[in-house]
C-alpha cells in the first residue's frame, strides 16, 4: 500500500492466475481420497522401481522353502507335500524289483551311477515356513507377488501408452483435418468397433503368438478406439476456435497447431483416458496370462499366479491366491480412485 | 422408416468390407504359414507344398481374397483344420449352450442393477450411497478370475450346492442344474460396474427441472422415481445394454472355459490355442455383422422408448 517500487519488480505485479495443471493440483490436494490413492500408487511405483533395479524380489526364482511352505503364522502344521519330497529323496536309490535281465538299459546303470557320483549336488537347507508361504517349488510367494506386480503393472502401463498414443494421434488428425482423412479414419474406427473387443484380442493373439511384447502390442492395437473417439470430438471443437485461427494467422503450421496449440488444451482428456486404460489393461493382462496367451511361463505375473492358485486351492493352499488378489486389489483400487480424483480435478465441469 | 432402414444397411457395407479386409490381411501377412500349422512337426517339403496348393496358398493374394469373400457370402468356411468339423455346424451346435448361460446373466444383471442404482441415486450423498459406491470400486478391482476360482471352490467343492462343472444334452437340466453357479458368479461380478454406471444415469435425471415440477405438484416419491425418472434414465441404460448385447454370443468365454460349457466362447479360445484359423475368421466376421445389426435394432428401439428421437 505504498507508491514505493519494490527493488526488483520489473513488471507490474499482477496476481498470476494458476494454470490448468496448477489449478488441478490444488483441487486434487483438497481431495483426501485422491491424495490417499496417490500415496498408495506412489508406494507401489517405488516397489516396482526397486524390483526393476533388483533391490526387491530379485531372487524370486530361488527355491528357499519346502514345497508349499506355510506362512509363518500357520507354520506348525503337517506339510504332506514337503514330507513326500523328502521321502523321494531318501528312497531314490532303492530299486524295488530286479528286472535287469529284461531291462535293455541294465548295463548302463553302473556307468550312470559312477557319473552321478562325480556330480555333487548342494541342496541348501530349506525353510519350513516363509513370510507369505511358498509355492509348489518352495519359492517365496511374497517375492513372487512383488515380481508379478512389476510385470502386470508395467504391461498395463506400456499397453495403455501404446493405445493412447495411437488413439490420440489418429483422433487428432481425424478431428483436425476432417474431410477425406477424417472419413477414412472414421471407417477404420467403425471396423475396429464392429468386432467385439475380446474377439479382436483373440484374433490378434492367434496371429502374433505369445510373449510380453506381444501382449502389449495386442492390447495397444485393440484398445485405442475409446481414446480416438474422445480426442477426435475435442479436436473438432477446438479446430475452429479463435486461438487456433489466430495461430493460423501468424503462420503456425498444421503440425504446430495440432501439437503445440491444441494438444495442451485436450491433454486432460488424454490423461484420464490413459489411466482408465491402465486399469482395464491390467485386468486384461491378468486374464490373458491366466489363459496362457499372455506373459511366458518363465515369468511371473498376477495372472500366472492365479493360474497356479486355482489347483492349489483344492488342497487347501490358499496363500498364493490371497497374495496375488491382495496386491492386485490394492493397486487397482488405489489407481481407480486416483483416476476418479484426477478426472474431478482436471475437469470440474463434469461434477 | 423404410428409407432409413435401407440407408443404414447400405452404410454397413463399407464397415463390413473393412472387417473382411482386416481379418484377411491380419491372418495372411502376420499369421504363421497355415500349411506348416496343418502339416505338423513331421512334414517334409512335398507334403507342405501339397497342402499349400490344396488350400490355394500358391495363388496370388487377390485370388485368395476372392476365395475368402466367397466363403463369407456363401456362409461356407469349410471345415475346422483340427477337428474336421464344418465351421457352420460349430456355430449351430455351440450357440445354444452360450445363450443358455448368457441370456439369464444379462436379464438378471439389468433387473438387479436398476433398482439398486435407483435406490443409491435416490439417497445420494448418504452413508449408504457412499458405502455401496466404495464397495463397488473394491469389488471391481478384484479380478474376475478370483471370483470364479473362489466361487467354484466354495459353492461347488466345499458346500456342494452346485456341480463344480459339467453340461448335459437337455436344456432344462442345463438351465437349472449346471447354469446357476456360473450365472450367479457372472451376475455378481458385473453388478458392481453396472450399478455404478446406472447410478450416474439416474443422478443425471434426478436433478432435472421436470423432477422438481413433479414433486411440486404433489406426486408421491415412488411415482416420481418409477414413472418420471426411470423412463428417462432408461434411454442411456438401453444404449448400454445394446452395446453389451453382441458380446453375449461369444459369451463370457472365461465362464465357459472354467465350467467346461461347450459354448462359442470356449470354442474360439480353443481355436486360438490350436491355430485353427477358419473358426476364428468365421466367428470374427459374422459377429461383426451381428454387432452392426444389433446396433441398428437398438436405434430403432430408441424411437419406441423416446418419441422425441428423430431417425435420420
Amino acid at each position: 500500500m505504498s507508491a514505493v517500487l519494490e527493488p526488483n519488480a520489473g513488471a507490474p505485479a499482477v496476481a498470476r492466475s494458476p494454470g490448468v495443471w496448477d489449478a488441478a493440483w490444488l483441487r486434487l490436494k483438497d481431495d483426501p481420497v485422491g491424495m490417499g490413492a496417490l500415496a498408495v500408487v506412489l508406494a507401489f511405483l517405488t516397489l516396482i522401481l526397486a524390483s526393476v533395479l533388483g533391490f526387491a524380489a530379485a531372487d524370486w526364482e530361488r527355491e528357499k522353502g519346502v514345497p508349499y511352505a506355510y506362512p509363518f503364522f500357520a507354520g506348525d502344521r503337517e506339510n504332506v507335500e514337503a514330507q513326500a519330497m523328502q521321502g523321494i529323496a531318501i528312497g531314490k536309490d532303492r530299486r524295488p524289483i530286479d528286472i535287469s535281465d529284461v531291462d535293455p538299459l541294465a548295463p548302463k546303470y553302473r556307468e550312470w551311477a559312477e557319473r552321478a557320483a562325480k556330480l555333487s549336488l548342494i541342496d541348501p537347507p530349506r525353510l519350513a515356513t516363509l513370510p507369505a508361504g511358498g509355492d509348489r517349488w518352495g519359492r517365496d510367494v511374497l517375492a513372487k507377488a512383488i515380481k508379478g506386480t512389476q510385470i502386470s503393472v508395467l504391461v498395463g502401463v506400456f499397453a495403455a501408452l501404446v493405445a493412447t498414443l495411437i488413439g490420440t494421434l489418429l483422433g487428432a488428425f481425424s478431428g483436425y483435418f476432417g474431410r477425406r482423412l477424417g472419413d477414412l479414419l472414421e471407417w477404420v474406427y467403425n471396423v475396429f468397433t464392429a468386432v467385439p473387443t475380446i474377439l479382436l484380442i483373440f484374433a490378434f493373439a492367434a496371429v502374433f503368438g505369445r510373449g510380453i511384447g506381444t501382449v502389449i502390442l495386442i492390447l495397444g492395437l485393440t484398445g485405442w478406439t475409446g481414446t480416438y473417439r474422445l480426442v477426435r470430438a475435442e479436436y473438432i471443437k477446438h479446430a475452429s476456435r479463435e486461438y487456433v485461427r489466430a495461430a493460423h494467422a501468424i503462420g503456425a503450421s498444421h503440425a504446430s497447431r495440432i501439437f503445440v496449440h491444441i494438444l495442451p488444451n485436450v491433454s486432460h482428456v488424454v490423461l484420464v483416458q490413459l489411466s482408465l486404460l491402465v486399469v482395464a489393461f491390467i485386468k486384461a493382462e491378468v486374464i490373458l496370462s491366466f489363459l496362457g496367451l499372455g506373459v511366458p511361463i518363465e515369468m511371473v505375473s498376477w495372472g500366472t499366479m492365479l493360474g497356479e492358485a486355482q489347483n492349489e486351492l483344492i488342497t487347501g493352499k490358499w496363500w498364493q491366491l490371497a497374495a496375488a488378489t491382495a496386491f492386485m486389489a490394492m493397486f487397482v483400487t488405489a489407481f481407480s480412485l486416483l483416476t476418479d480424483a484426477l478426472r474431478d480435478a482436471l475437469d470440474p465441469r463434469l461434477r | 422408416m423404410a428409407s432409413y432402414l435401407v440407408r443404414r444397411i447400405w452404410q454397413m457395407l463399407p464397415t463390413l468390407g473393412g472387417v473382411i479386409l482386416l481379418v484377411f490381411f491380419l491372418f495372411k501377412f502376420f499369421g504363421g504359414d497355415p500349411a506348416e500349422v496343418l502339416a505338423g512337426q513331421v512334414a517334409d517339403k512335398q507334403q507342405i507344398e501339397a497342402i499349400r496348393s490344396q488350400l490355394g496358398l500358391d495363388q496370388p493374394w487377390w485370388v485368395q481374397l476372392g476365395v475368402f469373400l466367397k466363403q463369407v457370402f456363401s456362409f461356407d468356411f469349410g471345415q475346422s483344420w483340427m477337428t474336421r468339423e464344418p465351421v457352420s455346424s460349430i456355430f449351430v451346435s455351440r450357440l445354444p449352450a452360450t445363450l443358455t448361460v448368457m441370456v439369464p446373466i444379462i436379464v438378471l444383471e439389468v433387473f438387479l442393477a436398476i433398482p439398486i442404482a435407483m435406490y443409491v441415486a435416490y439417497v445420494r450423498g448418504s452413508l449408504a450411497d457412499r458405502a455401496i459406491v466404495a464397495a463397488c470400486v473394491v469389488a471391481m478391482s478384484i479380478s474376475f478370475l478370483v471370483y470364479i476360482i473362489f466361487g467354484q471352490y466354495v459353492f461347488g467343492f466345499l458346500l456342494g450346492w452346485f456341480p463344480v462343472q459339467g453340461w448335459s444334452d437337455h436344456f432344462l437340466t442345463n438351465l437349472f442344474r449346471y447354469a446357476p453357479l456360473p450365472v450367479m458368479l457372472a451376475v455378481f461380478v458385473s453388478l458392481a460396474p453396472q450399478t455404478r454406471l446406472y447410478r450416474t444415469f439416474f443422478l443425471d435425471e434426478i436433478n432435472h427441472d421436470y423432477v422438481r415440477t413433479a414433486r411440486a405438484k404433489g406426486l408421491a416419491e415412488p411415482v416420481v422415481m418409477m414413472k418420471h425418472v426411470l423412463r428417462n434414465a432408461m434411454i442411456p441404460i438401453l444404449t448400454n445394454v445394446a452395446v453389451q448385447l453382441p458380446s453375449i454370443f461369444v459369451g463370457s468365454f472365461l465362464i465357459e472355459v472354467f465350467f467346461s460349457i461347450p459354448g462359442l466362447g470356449r470354442e474360439v479360445f480353443l481355436a486360438v490355442n490350436r491355430s485353427d484359423y477358419p473358426v476364428i475368421q468365421a466367428v470374427t466376421v459374422y459377429l461383426a455383422v451381428l454387432t452392426m445389426l444389433i446396433n441398428l435394432g437398438a436405434d430403432l428401439l430408441y424411437k419406441l422408448v423416446d418419441p422425441r428421437v428423430e431417425l435420420r
